[in-house]
């Protein structure tokens, strides 16, 4: 596709959301930069408490209150500042403009109402269409553009008589209703199995292309990025470490913690009987270390990764990674 | 030499009361229909399948925690369903097993010493001093790769990674032949994960155990196993030795599971389209191969008999009509 053409729909600048707890503040997202343009994926990876799912809460502003926070930063839709916005006029965006899928399709649909009532909600909310028979055609055709069989006869089901696969192109229809300009899936097959999760992908990936919106993925799945996004950005506790497209980023990984996290998955082709191993554990986001957050888990560790906390430095195929390693690549 | 366990022909129905409460009825969920397979002593055995394709519930029949419909598990060479208290009591020292969730599975009332020490004080409390049994817990828990010091804390203190270390502790302690996983990895971050399994493989040559794999993400299933028994909808589909299942997949389902797994490498083209549908319901099962509904290949004789398990090759066997055309357009 021609770049030119393209639009940038999303940018996010410098984005911090800070929890403020009784033990201390939490820096879920510190300092969080990234893009999206029009048609196109990008894809959030990290492992839990990496503040991937609070990075997608911001962009809604549906942080948890009152702990959580956006103490500062730009997210930039379209030109306009979300966080300039009115509550009530963020209320009009969300699902008209940014729709999102959660994780669990069962606990995200209300179990007292009818599939057909719940998937006709965002046409209600349309302004001038009250008519109550067009309402319901509507919504029987988004039924039917996520492959639901029969929808007539399924818009009188209750989300129970569904199955988990089911449920989440329930939610997939009600996010694409309104034609959002962006859709962000948080983990949105975690709970399916695979042949459901790569129906479910596919299904996806086709809205994509017919309605030319951008996808925000979170997944801690690399397989699933792989397969479905055009560009990735790792994140580690709150910050992202590195991003470029996944081609780049999966072929030639530039931080350290992404060349373990490819290491360490089992891969259907692999050989080897040892997984490679990172040792450690994700840290306390409260308790940080200084400098780099990852030093005490990477086996590439130098002096300064100690000391001071490495600035994002470009990558030579593309894309940017924060780590102090690159600096000295590019001094020689 | 003689198979560690042997699971023959084994069928497990539960009754499922449907209608109002005057006119119950009571129908059957099959959930397993007739699954065998034998385990050797040393071995990995892996049994993959989606959720409701009868996988945990061989493992709780295996750790007698559900009753057999019909069939027989042989321990040792003995029918487990004819044991008696005493014998059960001896079983469960055999055969011990590792919960999905470890983080629900240890009791957050106690200290992980008095968790990874309960096995022994219930089976052997009556033979060892109390410093015995003390010494034994210190000596698991290092195995395991924590620090002593952590006997003295509660499991919540733990992150997901060290629970889980505390739940194989408590599984090994009383060192049993067998021990039964389910979902080892699956709650866990993937770089823990890789930490566990290494930890898993190091603990089973070091103690000389029988590992039985149940979950349902493929890659981790080839890297652990031996063997591998692919499950759908309370049959055994396809069974064989690891490597060759994996590297010329027999039957329909089999390689479409395999396609379906995403893997982390860019731009691989997806060859095999997509599995249409769902599983089917286990209480109205499709009639003849129950995957028949979802399969390309499907005729007529798939939609009136069962197919059953043959070997197509040496340790290597597969349910399906098909099988021999299917391998030759491979």
């Amino acid at each position: 596709m021609d770049l030119m053409t393209k639009k940038r729909i999303l940018s996010v600048e410098d984005l911090k959301t800070y929890f403020f707890t009784r033990a201390g503040v939490i820096k879920a997202v510190d300092g969080v930069s990234f893009t999206v343009d029009e048609g196109e994926s990008l894809g959030i990876a990290g492992e839990s408490g990496c503040g991937k799912s609070i990075t997608c809460l911001s962009l809604v502003r549906l942080v948890p209150q009152p702990a959580g926070r956006i103490v500062s930063g730009k997210i930039l839709f379209e030109g306009q500042d979300i966080l300039t916005k009115k509550e009530e006029e963020m209320r009009q965006w969300r699902g008209k403009v940014i729709a999102m899928i959660l994780q669990d399709p069962l606990t995200s649909l209300n179990p007292c109402f009818t599939i057909g009532n719940q998937v006709s909600e965002p046409f209600k909310l349309e302004k001038g269409n009250d008519q109550r028979k067009n309402i319901k055609q509507q919504a029987i055709d988004v039924l039917r553009s996520v492959k639901i069989p029969i929808p007539e006869r399924r818009m009188n089901d209750y989300p129970f008589q569904f199955s988990g696969g089911m449920r989440q192109r329930v939610l997939a229809a009600i996010a694409i209703a309104r034609n959002p300009r962006l859709l962000i899936a948080d983990e949105p097959t975690t709970s399916l199995d695979v042949t459901i999760q790569d129906q479910f992908l596919r299904l996806l990936k086709d809205m994509q292309k017919q309605t030319n919106m951008g996808l925000v993925m979170i997944t801690h799945d690399m397989g699933i990025v792989a397969e479905t996004c055009d560009r990735v950005a790792i994140m580690y506790a709150g910050r992202i470490v590195e991003s470029g497209t996944v081609q780049r980023v999966f072929l030639n990984p530039a931080h350290p913690y992404t060349e373990a996290l490819m290491e360490a998955l089992p891969k259907m082709e692999s050989k080897s009987k040892t997984l490679f191993q990172i040792k450690g554990e994700p840290p306390n986001l409260l308790q940080l270390p200084a400098g780099c957050s990852f030093w005490p888990r990477c086996h590439k560790v130098i002096d300064i990764c100690r000391i001071e906390y490495p600035p994002l430095f470009p990558v030579t195929n593309g894309g940017e990674a924060s780590c102090w390693l690159l600096q000295k690549n590019k001094d020689k | 030499m003689e198979p560690i366990l042997k699971v023959q022909d084994v069928v497990k129905h539960f009754p499922i009361a449907v209608g109002g409460v005057l006119r119950r009825k009571f129908k059957t969920l099959k959930a397993v229909e007739g699954v065998s397979f034998s385990i050797d002593r040393g071995a990995c055995f892996g049994l993959a399948g989606e959720s409701g394709s009868g996988k945990t519930t061989i493992s709780k029949l295996i750790l007698l925690l559900e009753k057999i419909t019909k069939g027989s598990i042989l321990y040792e060479g003995k029918d487990i369903s004819k044991f008696t208290d005493k014998d059960i009591k001896w079983y469960r020292t055999r055969v011990q097993t590792i919960f999905q969730d470890a983080a629900s599975s240890l009791n957050p009332r106690m200290r992980i010493k008095k968790i990874v020490s309960e096995p022994l004080e219930v089976h052997l409390g009556k033979t060892l001093s109390k410093q015995e049994i003390e010494e034994r817990a210190e000596e698991m828990i290092r195995l395991v790769g924590l620090p002593a010091d952590k006997l003295a804390n509660y499991p919540h203190e733990l992150s997901g990674g060290q629970k889980q270390r505390v739940a194989i502790a408590k599984s090994i302690i009383l060192h049993p032949s067998l021990v039964i996983l389910d979902e080892p990895v699956s709650a866990l971050d993937v770089s823990i994960r890789a930490q566990i399994l290494n930890l898993l493989s190091e603990i089973q040559e070091k103690q000389e155990l029988t590992y039985l794999i149940i979950a349902h993400d493929l890659a981790m299933l080839k890297h652990v196993t031996t063997k591998i028994g692919v499950m759908y909808m309370g049959n055994i589909l396809e069974l064989g030795e690891t490597q060759k299942v994996f590297e010329s997949p027999l039957h329909p389902y089999t390689k479409a599971l395999f396609a379906a797994v995403p893997q982390p490498v860019p731009g691989r083209l997806k060859e095999i389209p997509a599995l249409q549908g769902e599983i089917g319901n286990p209480m109205e099962p499709p009639s003849g191969c129950r995957f028949h509904p979802r399969c390309k290949f499907a005729v007529d004789k798939c939609r009136e008999t069962r197919p059953i398990l043959l070997e197509i090759r040496p340790d290597h066997r597969v349910a399906c009509h098909k099988a021999d055309g299917l391998s030759a357009t491979m």
